[in-house]
């Protein structure tokens, strides 16, 4: 049976005097391939950073491997991946390789060294993202596509149970979101990982993922992508307010 | 030179000084270039002067104090500066520059109440504006040497954390770094430095030595350690080029430590542009 690794029950949040987060129940098991589908302004940043521990709910609990947020210090188990393009300025001078190095910060610990291994460790995080070509490149100089995949392997590096990604395709030509989706699918599959990738666009939740959450404030839906699929575009008019359109 | 550097304990102490501080003052300056914050080195030397002239007028008021090296209470003022730059980016959340222009208005409006007050102290203070060859004591390179061996530690120990949170803060305290700390640590250790600098380059040229060996470095390195290793060559060209034409032409080493530096990045500059040219003919040429 596949364990539950994050648990949140009835969590609600808001800021001030805006309820950005309602009565949030969500399981994610084990080996799930999840996209939570949310436009701007559904509350999904905040549902992200309730994930990673770095808001506390105002009601409700959040758990992580069946621990609580407070007592979870296993921190290296969740593997998150920013938005590309609001987190590093793209001249920063830093190598593929000392960025997916980065990535064992918090694994090895305070006042520790990088153990001799680190090198076969970056390579083959590197060659699961397909990028193992670009080692000793800046990191300035990859696309916006390349540069995902090298902070999807400092996410690797460290082993994670989980990846979290917040609007990964965001930056990707629009040609190459497939093969980002067959890269992710083939982590999910062959590496076991669980996978959590936050978008607002519809277009891009492809047929590879298993599960499909529908956040605006609160979880209107969520179940297996096949379900999804034969939601009509009425029903999502009526949770997003014409904001998210399928394609078909 | 060498010959007058062995003779005269004044010029031991400069150049050893120098020599220590062409190393941490660019070592620093990689990681506050990279996180976007050379503004803040300039903020916290001019909070240091306040410190300094402080102290001058402290030491010309009460005889008690006359023998006060007016370090002491420039790293006083530097760290006291470092803090409140924190505090005031925090309570400016979305105008995190403001801090900027707060606390370098507030380190040149008291140097000039201190200044008028001592009514003016002339050549001990324009040591302190753009650094001085001669005025270096034994007990300024202790300072120095010390504040050195805090730096070195500090980023032996933090290193990798530092540079998570210099490429990706987001990121650093997602995955659950102690970045706030670090970051604290970080700013005083900055301000150390600048207190550490003043005395050869002056206060309104710390920055420099901080800013230009990194700037030069980051148009020829590959990836971040080669980015360190330069802006240190760099940096210390710099400081033992500008210290002994300084020397020679008895001009403040403030200002020719800080010409070369520009020098060296203008010959960067031009020498990498020279580069991309011819290697972009050769490409025009293979095809």
């Amino acid at each position: 049976m596949s364990q539950t690794l994050i648990d949140m029950k009835n969590v609600s949040f808001q800021y001030e005097y805006t309820q950005v987060l309602k009565n949030i129940s969500l399981k994610v098991e084990e080996g799930d391939f999840l996209a939570i589908l949310g436009p701007n302004g559904s509350g999904k940043s905040t549902l992200l950073k309730l994930l990673l521990g770095l808001l506390k709910p105002m009601t409700g609990e959040v758990q992580l491997f069946g621990q609580t947020n407070e007592t979870f210090h296993n921190r290296e188990w969740i593997g998150y991946v920013s938005q590309k393009s609001n987190a590093f300025n793209s001249g920063f001078p830093a190598t593929v390789e000392e960025v997916v190095k980065s990535g064992l910060t918090k694994k090895i610990g305070l006042f520790k060294r990088m153990p001799k291994d680190v090198n076969s460790k970056v390579i083959a995080a590197l060659s699961s993202v397909g990028m193992e070509q670009f080692l000793t490149r800046n990191i300035g100089q990859l696309s916006g596509g390349q540069q995902q995949r090298v902070f999807i392997a400092r996410a690797l590096i460290s082993d994670p149970k989980v990846l979290i990604l917040d609007e990964p395709t965001v930056g990707i030509d629009h040609e190459n979101v497939q093969s980002f989706y067959d890269m992710l699918a083939k982590l999910n599959e062959e590496q076991n990982k669980t996978i959590i990738l936050v978008t607002h666009d519809v277009d891009t939740v492809s047929n590879r993922i298993s599960h499909v959450a529908c956040l605006n404030q609160t979880i209107h839906f969520h179940g297996f992508k096949k379900e999804f699929d034969t939601i009509s575009q009425t029903q999502l008019d009526n949770w997003y307010g014409h904001s998210v359109r399928k394609i078909h | 030179m060498i010959e007058a550097i062995l003779n005269y304990e004044f010029l031991q102490n400069a150049f050893i000084s120098g020599l220590i501080i062409g190393v941490i003052a660019p070592l620093l300056g990689v990681f506050i270039v990279v996180r976007r914050m050379s503004l803040i080195a300039d903020a916290l030397s001019h909070v240091t002067l306040a410190g300094i002239a402080g102290s001058l007028y402290l030491s010309q008021s009460f005889s008690a104090l006359i023998l006060l090296n007016p370090i002491y209470l420039g790293i006083v003022a530097a760290v006291s500066g470092s803090i409140l730059i924190e505090r005031l980016r925090r309570l400016y959340k979305h105008y995190e520059e403001l801090a900027i222009p707060i606390i370098m208005s507030a380190g040149i409006g008291l140097t000039a109440i201190f200044v008028s007050l001592a009514s003016g102290f002339n050549t001990d203070l324009m040591s302190y504006l753009f650094g001085s060859v001669s005025a270096v004591s034994r007990q300024d390179l202790w300072v120095v040497v010390s504040i050195a061996i805090v730096v070195i530690i500090f980023i032996f120990l933090f290193f990798k954390e530092m540079f998570v949170l210099a490429f990706d803060e987001e990121y650093a305290h997602a995955s659950g770094l102690p970045a706030k700390w670090i970051h604290f640590l970080f700013m005083l250790v900055v301000a150390l430095v600048i207190a550490a600098s003043m005395r050869i380059v002056g206060i309104l040229l710390v920055s420099s030595l901080i800013t230009l060996p990194v700037a030069a470095s980051m148009r020829i390195a590959k990836g971040f350690k080669q980015t360190i290793i330069y802006s240190i060559l760099f940096g210390e060209a710099a400081v033992i080029i500008g210290l002994i034409s300084a020397y020679y032409l008895n001009l403040a080493p403030g200002g020719t430590i800080v010409v070369t530096s520009i020098i060296i990045l203008l010959i960067v500059i031009l020498v990498k542009k020279l580069l991309l040219k011819t290697n972009a003919k050769e490409r025009g040429a293979v095809k």
